[in-house]
C-alpha cells in the first residue's frame, strides 16, 4: 500500500520538484511543462509527471527519441479524451499512490509533479506518498492578482504544515507586452508575487510574461525553449531554471 | 465523520465497512451496516429549504483559473441591481475562496441566528455565503479531504437561512470531484435550473470544459450554456486586439456548435473587470440584467475605438421559465 513497500521505483530519481498553487489557472501545468524543457536543454533527464506495461510496472510515455523527457498523466490512461474523472478523493488517493509505486522510472535527474489547484485529497496524497523520498521542495506559482495571491497564501500555509519546503514563488502572466506598440499592461494587476514571497519569507523566483506564442506552443505541443528564444517569456523561464538547477537537496522535515 | 482513512472505500461503495482500510475505523459498525448507502437525510432537509429559493444556477468549468467567481459576482451583482430581486451567491470553492475578496467583503463575519447561519449582506438584496467568511486569517489554509468539504457544503444549503430567494448563483472550484458531486446530489431533489460553463478560448482550456459537459451530463444536470472568457484583449493604448489566448481549434464557438449548446456571450480580457465592487477609485464594469428582449443591438456592435467592455456581447442567459440578459455598464469614478 504504501511506496516503502517498493523501494527500488523512485530509488533512480535524484531530485522531485512539485509545482503547487493554491489558484487555478495560473499556469502550474506551463511552468511545469516549460520547466522540464528546460532542464532538459540543460542536459538532465525529466519526467513531468502528468501507458505501457513492462515487467517493472508502468512505462511513461516518452516525448522526444532521445528519451531525455517522460510523461505520466491520468490522461493516458482514458479511453475517450472528452471522458470526465467523476472521482471522489479516496480513488483519486489511489491512483496517486500508484503513480509512484507502479510506474517504472528508472534513473531520472528530475521528477516534476505537476499538480491541481488547492489544498486537498491529490496534495496531501502526493506529500505523504514521496516524502521517503525527500522531494527538492515545491515551487509555488501565482498571477499577480490579490485574488490569485489571497489563495496562494493559504498553500504556503499548506507547505509548511507539511513540512514541504518552499524553493520559491513563481509570478506568473505578469505583464502583457503589446505586439503591435509595445506598451506593456498590467492585465491581472502586478506585484502581488513579489510581495507575496516576501511576505512569506520565501525566494521569489521571477516574473513571467503573458506571451501568445507561448500559449500557442502549448497548444500546438511543441518546444517553446527550442523554439522561442527571443520571446519575453523566454530569460525569465530560463532563469527560474537555472535557479532550481542551483538548489541543493534538502528534503523534507 | 471527521476523520477518514486514507484508504476509504467511500461510504456509499460495496466495500464499505468492509476493506482492510475499514479496520480501526470509528464508522467501520456503520459503514458496514449499510448505513452509508441509505439516502442522506440532509437531502430532503435541503429540499424543504430550498423551497424559498426560486431558481438555482451553478457557475462551473473543468479548467481553473477561468473567471467562474469573477463571473459568478458579476451575474449576482447584475442580477441584484433590480432592488425588487433577491440574489444569494454562495461560493463550495472549501479549498481557494475567492468571492469574499472579489466582492469586497474579506474580513466579514458569519451570524448566528435561530433560523440558522446568517449570510452576509452586500446589499438588502444580495446575500453571500463563502468558507472564506469562517476563516480568522487570510493565510489560514483548508487542508481537508472530500468528506469534511462535502459537510460543509451540506451546511451551507441546509444551514444558511436564505430566506426568500429569486436567484442561488452556486459559484464552484475547478474539476468534477467532491464539491460538484456533493452539489449536485444535495440539491437533486430541489431541482436545479442548469449550470453555466465558463471557459476561456484555448484548447488546454476548451478541453477540460469538454469534462465538465460529459460530467453534466453524466448526473443529468441540464447545461444554460457556455461563457467565453477572457476572449480577446485591446490594447488600451493602440486599440489593436490581440489575442493572449488564441481559439487555436475554433474557441467556445466551435466547441458549442459541435456539441449543440449555447454560446451565452464571450467577454473580453479588461483589466478594469477584476476590479473589486466596492472600489471608489477608478472605473468599473459590471454586467447588467434586464428582462425579457435583448437590448438593440447597434450598442454591441464591435467597435475598434470603443473602449473593451462595449465589445462585450450581451450574455443571454435562459433558465426554464426566466430570461434575461446581462449587458456591460461602466461605472464612473465617484
Amino acid at each position: 500500500m504504501e511506496a516503502a513497500g517498493e523501494p527500488g521505483n523512485l530509488a533512480g530519481v535524484r531530485h522531485i520538484i512539485l509545482v503547487l498553487s493554491g489558484k487555478g489557472g495560473v499556469g502550474k501545468s506551463t511552468i511545469s511543462t516549460e520547466l522540464a524543457l528546460a532542464l532538459r536543454h540543460a542536459g538532465k533527464k525529466v519526467q513531468g509527471k502528468a501507458v505501457h506495461q513492462c515487467d517493472s510496472g508502468w512505462v511513461p510515455v516518452f516525448v522526444d527519441q532521445e528519451q531525455s523527457i517522460s510523461l505520466m498523466s491520468v490522461g493516458f490512461l482514458l479511453e475517450k479524451p472528452d471522458e470526465a474523472v467523476v472521482w471522489r478523493g479516496p480513488k483519486k488517493n489511489a491512483l496517486i499512490k500508484q503513480f509512484v509505486s507502479d510506474v517504472a522510472w528508472g534513473q531520472l535527474d528530475y521528477l516534476v509533479v505537476d499538480t491541481p489547484p488547492g489544498t486537498s485529497d491529490e496534495h496531501m496524497a502526493v506529500v505523504d506518498t514521496l516524502r521517503p523520498y525527500s522531494p527538492l521542495g515545491a515551487l509555488v506559482v501565482t498571477t499577480p492578482q490579490a485574488v490569485s495571491v489571497g489563495d496562494v497564501r493559504r498553500e504556503l500555509t499548506f507547505c509548511k504544515k507539511v513540512g514541504l519546503r518552499v524553493i520559491g514563488v513563481v509570478e506568473n502572466m505578469s505583464g502583457f507586452v503589446c505586439p503591435h506598440c509595445a506598451e506593456c499592461t498590467n492585465v491581472f494587476s502586478r506585484g502581488g508575487g513579489e510581495e507575496l514571497a516576501r511576505h512569506a519569507g520565501v525566494p521569489f523566483l521571477g516574473s513571467v510574461p503573458l506571451d501568445p506564442e507561448l500559449t500557442r506552443s502549448l497548444e500546438e505541443g511543441r518546444d517553446f525553449i527550442q523554439g522561442f528564444p527571443e520571446s519575453p517569456a523566454f530569460p525569465a523561464l530560463s532563469c527560474i531554471a537555472q535557479k532550481i538547477l542551483n538548489e541543493a537537496p534538502v528534503g523534507l522535515s | 465523520m471527521e476523520e477518514v482513512p486514507h484508504d476509504c472505500p467511500g461510504v456509499g461503495s460495496a466495500q464499505a465497512g468492509r476493506g482492510a482500510s475499514c479496520q480501526g475505523c470509528p464508522n467501520q459498525g456503520l459503514c458496514a451496516s449499510g448505513a452509508g448507502a441509505a439516502p442522506d437525510p440532509a437531502i430532503e432537509e435541503i429540499k424543504e429549504k430550498m423551497k424559498t429559493v426560486k431558481h438555482k444556477i451553478l457557475v462551473l468549468s473543468g479548467k481553473g483559473g477561468v473567471g467562474k467567481s469573477t463571473f459568478s459576482a458579476h451575474l449576482a451583482h447584475g442580477l441584484a441591481e433590480d432592488e425588487n430581486t433577491q440574489v444569494a451567491l454562495l461560493d463550495i470553492d472549501i479549498c481557494g475562496p475567492s468571492i469574499p475578496k472579489i466582492m469586497g467583503l474579506e474580513g466579514e463575519q458569519v451570524h448566528q441566528s435561530g433560523s440558522g447561519w446568517s449570510p452576509v449582506f452586500l446589499e438588502d438584496n444580495l446575500g453571500v455565503m463563502s468558507v472564506g467568511f469562517l476563516l480568522s486569517s487570510p493565510d489560514d489554509a483548508v487542508i481537508w479531504r472530500g468528506p469534511k468539504k462535502n459537510g460543509m457544503i451540506k451546511q451551507f444549503l441546509r444551514d444558511v437561512d436564505w430566506g426568500e430567494v429569486d436567484y442561488l448563483i452556486v459559484d464552484t472550484p475547478p474539476g468534477t470531484s467532491d464539491e460538484h458531486l456533493s452539489a449536485v446530489q444535495y440539491l437533486a431533489a430541489a431541482h436545479i435550473d442548469g449550470a453555466v460553463i465558463i471557459t476561456t478560448p484555448q484548447e488546454v482550456s476548451l478541453q477540460d470544459v469538454r469534462k465538465e459537459i460529459s460530467f453534466c451530463h453524466k448526473v443529468k444536470l441540464p447545461i444554460i450554456g457556455v461563457v467565453e472568457n477572457m476572449s480577446g484583449f485591446i490594447c488600451p493604448k493602440c486599440q489593436k486586439e490581440t489575442q493572449i489566448f488564441p481559439p487555436t481549434t475554433g474557441g467556445a464557438e466551435v466547441m458549442c456548435h459541435d456539441l449543440k449548446i449555447p454560446l451565452l456571450g464571450k467577454v473580453p480580457l479588461d483589466p478594469r473587470i477584476g476590479i473589486r465592487f466596492r472600489l471608489k477609485a477608478g472605473y468599473r464594469i459590471s454586467l447588467e440584467a434586464s428582462r425579457g428582449r435583448c437590448p438593440a443591438c447597434p450598442v454591441y456592435r464591435e467597435s475598434r475605438r470603443s473602449p473593451p467592455c462595449t465589445r462585450l456581447l450581451s450574455v443571454r442567459v435562459a433558465t426554464k421559465d426566466s430570461l434575461f440578459w446581462l449587458k456591460p455598464r461602466i461605472h464612473q469614478p465617484l
